[in-house]
């Protein structure tokens, strides 16, 4: 079996968790002997080329005076017109780039028609004109390689996915990693949410890394529910099993929230519970790792509370520094409003880090070990945090059982049910 | 003449309110009014008044020949006398009938028997009290919370006067040994012990409305002839289930009144079977062997033993913290502090805790509260944390005549699962459905 994949990032660049969730899923695949070739817009050279073919989208040339690529040109600029919202992009870079967008527009059409096009393979800039062109470099390659199946994940390739399928007239699949209502809430872009429609009403099949994914498809989607299945993340075994040593240079125990600051992962519910808490216990330190567009506003809340001298914020954190991180905490917590899935609960279990998560996530669906609350109910958010920095035999359990639980998440096994998928189609 | 001893256990817990860490030391009420008012009430409405009837109109139509066993613990009759009165009326007909036999046993529901003799003999004691008070009668025959049961445990029920005790007829206790006979502690010979036949129970409790096993529908008819089925020579059928199992468990819909009522009339046609109750039983028939239990056993699942409620860290954390005061406790006169110490031994408690059904929760889940053992272990441990704190400054404030302020150091109970040799379960040739666990609980 062979598939033509269609990604948008691909460890180790990666900004948030659909490279790694990606590469865990072709691995898993090479073990069920499925063989993925697997498009990014723009290879660095370094990726872990272990279980795929990676093919450099900048690298390939399309054929501009095909019939079919000007007329698949026409509809990708029709959906790309008013587009305002990006994902991962915060409201400055958003400003710059409207600006810019019509600064270009006229050039656009032929920039992008040039034989070879230089993909910037980031969230951001010219966003818009890199899908469409990636969806054109999507049917390039559908044309002239040897495939059974089309996966595309997320809505950034879903573009070159359709494409892809017009002119290979092999079945579909597209991955829902995260919907526009969870990156937007109720302010969704329509653009994006109409690439997003449009591409699962064409696949034959929509895998959603959730059931609460999935019901979101099916009803604001509006997608037959027979042929939205869905397929849990999972998550990679460390490289490294050995846990980092927690340099903690506080006596107090630690709390921790780390993602981005955005609407869709529920600062402010943290904030708030962390209040409570310290009204009662002020041996504890909480911390907000991550940064986003809510940022400066979380701070102005932490001191407004007057908690500043026991809440932190650390700033973006990547690599070593996240897992030092969660070595130094006692207590995990994602409050996320939001959550398709969320990778990483998983991450700080792994660390022997209890956690605290959102009912609101997908992740909740495939964890026993772990305290499950609303996330606008603070009250019970901010008990969990309590209990557990209190009641021994709970933080005890959650050690003891959390590991066992995660490492159980193979993603192995999730690869097995997409290629149940893949076999039910060829 | 052989005989069916029909036995009911009635509880109903005190659940308690969804109570946060902020409210330990500001407020002191724990419980669900609302929920327990409500589940109450259905209960009482379902099974404990529509079944009682049936219990009653068979009694005027048989006399003597038809008998039944209650027992009904200290929450559930503070819960009628609060919300439900006529199902204390109803028992008290119950009782007048002279065909009722009341059982003894712990007031709260309670585990103290496992690790707190002196607590598990208060709470005997107090139960034995308020049944005199309602039902006029002093029990004489025993059955512990989830009819758990160990040598401990029998010794401390002989030395209480009581000369008779219900368990149940658990493999690893009867091995190939048949449960249709009396038999007696081995230890303690002069208890007598009547044990459950669970096969021919569950068959009520559990297969009664499945539609997927192999002999449904279930009709009294057919229900008497597998009793007559049971080898001659064997002298009792031991048929102790929940009362809920009549309307609650299973709905009236399912037919369980009727069945009820037509089961009786059906075994009597026999001439061969009567109803008894276990004192008649254990005056009338001679044990015919000691039973060994060095390790304790219960009613509930496949294991019949005590992972239900004990076991895993959060049950023997909350467990053992609340009977660290129990030495102050026993001496106190504080009506609140008493109350409180009753509602918080409820085995339910310890029971919402257990994680070992995460991978088959469908049949446990309809009697638990919460959503996950580990908010059951909050929310007890948050309300223990108040309960603690008052029962300290209750010690300091009040002088008592004896050492009790030194806090005692808990051992949990020895009988723990995993010392318990596994035996296998055998398949039960008769059913093909293969629910065998036992829900001990209420909604």
């Amino acid at each position: 079996m062979k598939v033509l994949m269609f990604g948008w990032e691909f460890p180790p660049h990666i900004t948030g968790g659909l490279g790694t969730a990606c590469f865990g899923l072709t691995k898993g695949l090479l073990k069920h002997g499925v063989d993925v070739q697997f498009v990014v817009p723009k290879a660095y050279g370094d990726e872990s080329q272990e279980a795929v073919r990676l093919i450099n989208a900048s690298d390939v040339t399309v054929m501009m005076n095909d019939p079919v690529f000007r007329e698949y040109w026409s509809q990708i600029t029709y959906m790309e017109i008013g587009s305002n919202l990006i994902p991962y992009v915060g409201p400055e870079d958003f400003q710059q780039m409207v600006s810019e967008n019509i600064n270009t527009k006229v050039e656009e059409g032929s920039r992008v028609f040039s034989e070879k096009f230089q993909f910037s393979g980031k969230y951001g800039h010219d966003l818009m004109e890199e899908v469409a062109r990636y969806a054109l470099v999507g049917a390039s390659i559908a044309a002239s390689s040897e495939f059974d199946i089309i996966h595309a994940h997320d809505w950034l390739t879903y573009s070159a996915g359709v494409a892809a399928k017009k002119i290979s007239g092999k079945p579909l699949v597209v991955h829902m990693h995260a919907t526009e209502f969870d990156r937007s809430g109720e302010n969704y872009n329509e653009n994006v949410y109409e690439i997003e429609r449009k591409g699962m009403a064409e696949a034959d099949r929509v895998i959603t890394v959730s059931n609460l994914t999935r019901n979101i498809v099916i009803e604001r989607y509006h997608i037959d529910p027979d042929k939205v299945i869905t397929v849990h993340n999972a998550v990679e075994p460390p490289e490294n099993t050995e846990l980092p040593d927690a340099e903690k240079h506080v006596k107090e125990k630690i709390v921790t929230f780390l993602g981005r600051i955005t609407f869709q992962k529920g600062p402010e519910y943290f904030i708030e519970a962390a209040c409570k808490v310290l009204e009662r216990d002020k041996n504890v330190r909480f911390v907000m790792a991550g940064t986003g567009d809510l940022m400066e506003k979380m701070i102005r809340r932490v001191a407004k509370l007057k908690i500043s001298s026991n809440f932190h914020f650390t700033g973006f954190l990547k690599g070593e520094n996240v897992d030092r991180m969660f070595a130094m905490s006692d207590v995990y917590v994602m409050p996320s409003v939001s959550e398709p899935f969320g990778i990483s609960p998983l991450e700080a279990m792994r660390s022997n880090v209890p956690v605290v998560i959102s009912k609101q996530s997908g992740v909740a669906e495939v964890l026993d070990h772990v305290m499950k609350v609303d996330f606008w109910d603070v009250d019970a958010m901010a008990d969990a945090i309590y209990g557990l920095l209190h009641y021994k035999s709970m933080h005890s359990m959650f050690i003891e059982h959390g590991t066992e639980e995660v490492n159980n998440l193979k993603w192995e096994n999730a690869a097995r049910k997409v290629a149940d998928i893949y076999e039910s189609l060829v | 003449m052989r005989s069916i001893c029909l036995y009911f256990q009635v509880h109903q817990p005190f659940r308690l309110r969804t109570y946060r860490f902020f409210d330990i030391g500001a407020d002191h009420y724990y419980y669900d009014d609302y929920q327990n008012k409500r589940i109450a009430r259905r209960v009482a409405n379902d099974c404990y008044l529509p079944a009682n009837e049936v219990l009653l109109g068979l009694i005027n139509e048989f006399g003597s020949a038809f008998k039944v066993t209650f027992s009904i613990s200290g929450s559930a009759l503070e819960q009628f006398k609060k919300y439900s009165p006529e199902v204390i009326a109803s028992f008290k007909r119950l009782a007048k009938t002279g065909n009722v036999e009341f059982l003894a046993e712990t007031y709260a529901h309670s585990l103290a028997g496992l690790n707190d003799p002196a607590e598990f003999k208060r709470q005997v004691q107090e139960h034995a009290a308020t049944i005199k008070e309602l039902f006029g009668v002093t029990p004489t025959a025993f059955r512990n919370t989830e009819l758990v049961y160990s040598n401990s445990i029998a010794g401390q029920v002989l030395d209480m006067g009581y000369k008779t005790m219900l368990t149940e007829g658990a493999k690893q206790l009867l091995g190939w040994k048949s449960p249709n006979y009396l038999y007696c502690s081995a230890p303690h010979q002069r208890l007598k012990l009547l044990l459950r036949n669970y096969q021919l129970s569950d068959d009520i409790t559990f297969r009664f409305s499945q539609k997927d096993w192999s002999e449904w529908p279930l009709t009294a008819e057919k229900y008497v002839s597998w009793l007559n089925n049971v080898d001659p020579k064997q002298e009792i059928v031991n048929l102790f289930m929940d009362y809920e199992t009549f309307g609650e468990h299973q709905k009236a819909e399912s037919g369980i009144f009727g069945f009820l009522r037509a089961f009786p009339e059906q075994v009597l046609k026999t001439r061969k079977w009567i109803f008894s109750t276990p004192s008649e039983l254990s005056e009338d028939l001679q044990p015919v062997a000691g039973i060994d239990c060095p390790h304790a056993i219960s009613w509930a699942d496949e294991e019949r033993d005590l992972t239900a409620w004990l076991g895993n860290d959060l049950q023997d954390e909350a467990f053992s913290s609340l009977y660290k005061v129990s030495d102050i406790m026993l001496h106190c006169t504080d009506a609140d502090l008493n109350r409180d110490w009753n509602y918080l031994q409820a085995s339910d408690h310890f029971y919402y805790m257990c994680t070992k059904w995460f991978s088959d929760g469908a049949v446990h889940h309809y009697f638990n509260p919460y959503g996950s053992p580990y908010e059951a272990f909050l929310n007890y441990m948050n309300v223990l944390s108040d309960f603690l704190i008052r029962v300290r400054e209750y010690a300091e404030n009040e002088p008592i005549p004896f050492s009790a302020q030194v806090v005692k150091k808990v051992v949990l109970p020895k009988e723990k699962a995993a010392s318990i040799p596994k035996i296998p379960v055998k398949k039960e040739s008769k059913t093909k459905t293969s629910v065998a666990a036992k829900p001990p609980k209420k909604a």
